[in-house]
């Protein structure tokens, strides 16, 4: 049978110049349930969908604070996240203390980026396995920014991003949603920019699944605007605030015959992404559906990591 | 009494037995010099010591907020002990934009903190000035520098200095005037006056800005007389000084004015042959 030589470690290049370690690392991303952030021009907002392991467990930790101007949402190694956010943590305290200055989001996230990307080319250690949304408000410009952060070092800022499992989903509704959030004229509210974020997080939920107080997540950060997570009880405010609380493609007009497949498991779609803009949908269900078929046979249920 | 000096203020060698005379030659290197040869085991147990004291010296530096900006004054003189050895010494440095750091106190570790302020400017241009606002402003680097001093002090080798950091606030508006020591005793004033010029010049200082709010009643011109007159009050006192000095102000409109080799002008000696009591006239 077919076996991989050029993963056993993640320095060592496959002949096609890939990293496979440094792969897997960002698959480890798509098998954790999604997050998604937004920007407008004074708020950053992060929300996520929490899981839980079993019916009678609790829920994963989504978002995490990192300093009054700043937090995180993750998707992928929960542990490793933890890690990364304690090290922020230092760094923004560190910041306080030496230079009297909330540490700006940008050198935040580039001191994790920059550990990251050590360990893509260090031999005995793995990438981290957890994607980051990095939002927070920077005093020294007066301006939001939002980052995602990747295991490979890599660090993109966007308007609006998305990560986690069927996060394209999520990614397709900011896109087509892009004038009315980021326009020239749009100047949104905590509350609007929140109800935004929360109906591309509604677009990732599989077929069953309702957003509900226990497994979503909201924080909002921004001028004027320490951090602020809600959770638990805290969130149903703003989930009142949604026209509804499932996924709108099961909500549409009987048109949802290639949605049927794609129920058959939260971790095993995504693992292929096809990136067709708007389409993706569709197509990417469809893709989805017959390759989870195939990993479901070569990998079983048991050796697989949680991921959160 | 015993009269030799060296024994004054010294445990009785009767109670606690002969002093060790290592302590008082202990080097800075003391330590280093023990442990790179470990064959000699007899030499001095005393460990190591640090700076006990300044070398080559520079004094006060004086300043002032008006209400669009701050004005430092530094005199050019480096002194080693009461010989005016140096008189070309820059004691007021830039660091960044709009911010000025004026340093007395020992010369080589004004130095030191010269190099230390041009990596923190180089740190803070190559990672934190993304999209091109994130200066390092007067509070920063103030801070910064109160921890520098504060670790220095607390690892018994402190940089022996005391220094003026001004600038504005982080609204870019509000002028910051803050000082910093050895110690890493820290204070804010709309008048700040190191070494002699604290005894000499805040009285000074203070006849025009009376209480620290009202520097917002100041202006330039006002401010720039008031510093002037100062540095020449304090050459006619201070046996340390020197009639050079360099005076920056720098202002919330964006100008940073740096003069150089500046002379305290309209000097008045007449008062000097009246005084009496030191010096070479006794009487």
């Amino acid at each position: 049978m077919f076996r991989n030589n050029y993963d056993n470690d993640s320095v060592t290049y496959s002949p096609t110049g890939r990293l496979f370690q440094v792969e897997y690392a960002l698959e480890a991303i798509k098998q954790g349930s999604a997050a998604v952030g937004i920007v407008s021009s004074t708020h950053v907002a992060l929300v996520a969908l929490k899981r839980n392991a079993e019916e009678l467990g609790s829920y994963q930790k989504k978002i995490i604070k990192i300093d009054d101007h700043m937090g995180i949402a993750l998707a992928g190694l929960a542990p490793d996240a933890r890690v990364l956010s304690n090290f922020l943590r230092k760094q923004a305290m560190t910041s306080k203390m030496i230079y009297n200055k909330p540490i700006s989001t940008q050198s935040a996230v580039l001191s994790i980026a920059d550990k990251a990307q050590e360990n893509t080319q260090s031999y005995g250690s793995r990438p981290y396995g957890v994607g980051l949304l990095v939002g927070g408000y920077d005093e020294s410009t007066d301006s939001c920014h939002l980052y995602e952060f990747q295991p490979s070092g890599s660090v993109l800022e966007y308007y609006g991003a998305a990560i986690g499992a069927r996060s394209q989903a999520a990614r397709t509704y900011l896109e087509r949603n892009l004038d009315t959030i980021r326009g020239s004229e749009a100047h949104l509210s905590q509350e609007e920019l929140i109800v935004h974020a929360l109906n591309a997080l509604r677009d990732t939920l599989a077929q069953d699944v309702e957003l509900t107080y226990k497994n979503t997540s909201v924080s909002i950060v921004g001028k004027n605007t320490p951090f602020a997570l809600y959770d638990d009880e805290n969130v149903q405010q703003w989930i009142d605030k949604l026209d509804a609380v499932s996924n709108s493609r099961n909500r549409s007009n009987g048109d949802d015959d290639d949605d049927d497949e794609d129920d058959n498991d939260d971790n095993k779609d995504d693992a292929v992404k096809t990136e067709t803009g708007a389409t993706a949908d569709a197509g990417e269900s469809a893709a989805d559906s017959a390759v989870g078929a195939n990993i479901q046979t070569d990998a079983g249920q048991e050796d697989r990591m949680e991921t959160e | 009494m015993n009269h030799d000096p060296f024994k004054w203020g010294r445990p009785n060698d009767a109670t606690y037995g002969a002093y060790n005379h290592h302590i008082a030659q202990a080097t800075p290197y003391a330590y280093e010099e023990q442990h790179a040869s470990s064959t000699s085991t007899t030499t001095s147990s005393f460990p190591k010591m640090n700076t006990q004291n300044p070398i080559i010296t520079g004094t006060s530096v004086i300043s002032l907020k008006f209400k669009d900006g701050v004005i430092l004054a530094a005199d050019n003189l480096g002194s080693y002990g009461s010989l005016a050895r140096f008189t070309n010494i820059e004691r007021l440095i830039r660091v960044g934009k709009e911010t000025i750091v004026g340093i007395s106190g020992d010369i080589s570790d004004l130095q030191q903190i010269e190099r230390i302020l041009e990596e923190l400017e180089t740190t803070q241009e190559v990672y934190d000035n993304f999209d091109g606002g994130d200066d390092l402003k007067a509070p920063h680097v103030h801070e910064y520098l109160s921890r520098v001093m504060y670790n220095r002090r607390s690892n018994m080798n402190p940089l022996w200095n005391a220094i003026v950091v001004g600038g504005f606030d982080k609204d870019g508006k509000t002028p910051f005037l803050k000082y910093v020591d050895l110690l890493g005793v820290t204070y804010g004033s709309s008048t700040i006056a190191t070494g002699f010029g604290a005894h000499l010049a805040v009285p000074l200082l203070r006849q025009l800005i009376p209480e620290d709010k009202d520097y917002v009643n100041i202006t330039e011109e006002q401010a720039r007389e008031c510093i002037l007159n100062a540095m020449t009050v304090l050459f006619y006192r201070d046996a340390r000084s020197l009639d050079k000095f360099s005076l920056v102000t720098v202002k919330n409109d964006g100008e940073f004015k740096f003069e150089k080799e500046l002379r305290c002008e309209g000097q008045r000696w007449k008062f000097a042959k009246d005084i009496r009591g030191y010096g070479s006239a006794q009487q």
